[in-house]
């Protein structure tokens, strides 16, 4: 029987790398992103919302709202991306496609990156476009709505990634959605401060190189080892 | 014959319960392992602790006579698993499902021939409908649609047989015999009896 030679085809079929494993997770996600616009927009609806209350709430005073403009939109931001956090493996889960990434030659922490590089394109940089939008109505100067919209660019990926972990531990257990809110808002808290800062100090006519600079490094340190973590949660989670 | 997969001394603990517990078995390759007993025995547990899903509470797995963690990626190259889930994305086709999931698994598909698996799963016709309208059977068929594709040395198949008709039981019958034959081997777990060419080594386990 073991004469039988069982890779029969596989001279003429070379195994597929794991960049075409990344590549079919990646567009499976964005094509499901793009079959339930209700659930991806969503998000982004809430978000549109959350922040146009504060303007109405606290009425035309142009100093207050410009003051407190940039804080409003990016804790927001960060409740928005919460919104949908829950749901990148959850659905995963539930329909039995997580088992097969957890059963797949490619690292499970690439399978991750690319799933959260898909959620974030379809959840955090809707956010970010539409943002200064959304800085017209706190006032905020062309320049200010430039800060806000790069300090987005670069928070926003940071909370998908951080979402992710938070998801990973999640992922299974009832209630969910609360118990990833608690674990990971916390640790959302210093992009809020730099993304926020960035903004702030802009218009107060100081530099945001700095604030930029750490939110850079804290987004190149997550995209390593957020994934990691994350591959590691759902290897717990799933057992 | 060297074993493909071996198991030495395994227990399975779900929460404080023990459920088994000194497992022992050894499947050579064109073999089938087949899973019994009764709701609750261990039985998905113990496959998808043969997947390396689970972690055994104690005891040993060995892949061609390695221990599972250590040959991990080689091994899933491997493997064919199918859960109770289909593993079916309810807003892709079956076809996008397939390519997928065979892209996953480390292979490369090509489009010919995954639409050759599903007609031949019965599924022609409906090749590019989002897997929501299929029926209960009809996603079984596609999930099993991937077992014609590829040449995995393992396959391990949770309750397969459910919610299939009897063609479409006939049919994955005829794959898991051509598994066989070929030199694959093949683990199951299923309530109903199934009549598999009795010339093709089998093993019964009850749990």
């Amino acid at each position: 029987m073991s004469a039988v030679p069982l890779p029969a085809s596989q001279a003429d079929v070379p195994p597929a790398g794991s960049w075409t494993a990344l590549r079919a997770v990646f567009v499976r996600d964005l094509r499901v992103a793009l079959r339930r616009r209700a659930d991806t927009g969503a998000a982004l609806v809430f978000f549109v919302i959350v922040v146009s209350l504060f303007p109405l709430g606290v009425g035309p005073q142009l100093d207050l709202l410009r003051q407190m403009g940039p804080g409003v939109v990016w804790v927001a931001a960060l409740l928005a991306s919460m919104l949908s956090m829950g749901r990148l493996f959850a659905d995963d889960h539930a329909d039995g496609t997580l088992e097969q990434m957890l059963l797949s030659p490619t690292p499970l922490a690439l399978l991750v990156l690319a799933k959260t590089a898909a959620h974030w394109l379809s959840s955090g940089l809707l956010l970010v476009l539409i943002s200064p939008l959304l800085a017209l109505q706190f006032d905020l100067g062309q320049e200010a709505a430039g800060v806000l919209f790069v300090s987005l660019l670069l928070g926003t990926p940071l909370l998908s990634l951080f979402g992710a972990i938070g998801a990973a531990l999640t992922v299974g257990l009832r209630g969910a959605g609360v118990l990833l809110s608690l674990l990971v808002l916390p640790l959302c808290a210093p992009v809020l401060i730099f993304g926020a800062g960035a903004v702030e100090s802009s218009i107060a006519g100081l530099g945001v190189a700095a604030h930029f600079s750490l939110l850079g490094a804290m987004l190149a340190l997550a995209l390593f080892l957020a994934p990691l973590a994350a591959a590691a949660a759902l290897r717990i989670s799933i057992e | 014959m060297s074993a493909v997969l071996e198991c030495r001394n395994l227990g399975c603990m779900r929460g404080r319960r023990s459920l088994f517990r000194g497992l022992g078995l050894k499947l050579l390759p064109g073999q089938l392992l087949r899973v019994t007993g009764p709701n609750g025995a261990g039985k998905t547990s113990l496959l998808r602790m043969l997947c390396g899903l689970l972690a055994p509470a104690e005891g040993q797995i060995l892949w061609q006579g390695q221990p599972l963690r250590t040959v991990r990626e080689d091994f899933h190259r491997q493997l064919i698993y199918l859960g109770h889930a289909a593993a079916l994305k309810d807003d892709l086709s079956p076809l996008e499902n397939l390519q997928v999931s065979l892209r996953l698994g480390g292979q490369s598909p090509d489009a010919a021939a995954a639409r050759q698996a599903l007609a031949e799963a019965g599924l022609h016709g409906r090749e590019s409908v989002p897997s929501r309208i299929l029926s209960q059977g009809q996603r079984r068929r596609a999930a099993l649609a991937r077992l014609r594709l590829g040449d995995a040395a393992l396959w391990v198949l949770d309750e397969p047989f459910n919610a299939l008709d009897t063609a479409a039981t006939a049919w994955l019958l005829g794959l898991v015999e051509g598994q066989l034959r070929r030199g694959g081997a093949v683990v199951l777990t299923s309530h109903q009896s199934v009549a598999l060419d009795a010339s093709l080594p089998q093993v019964s386990l009850a749990l």
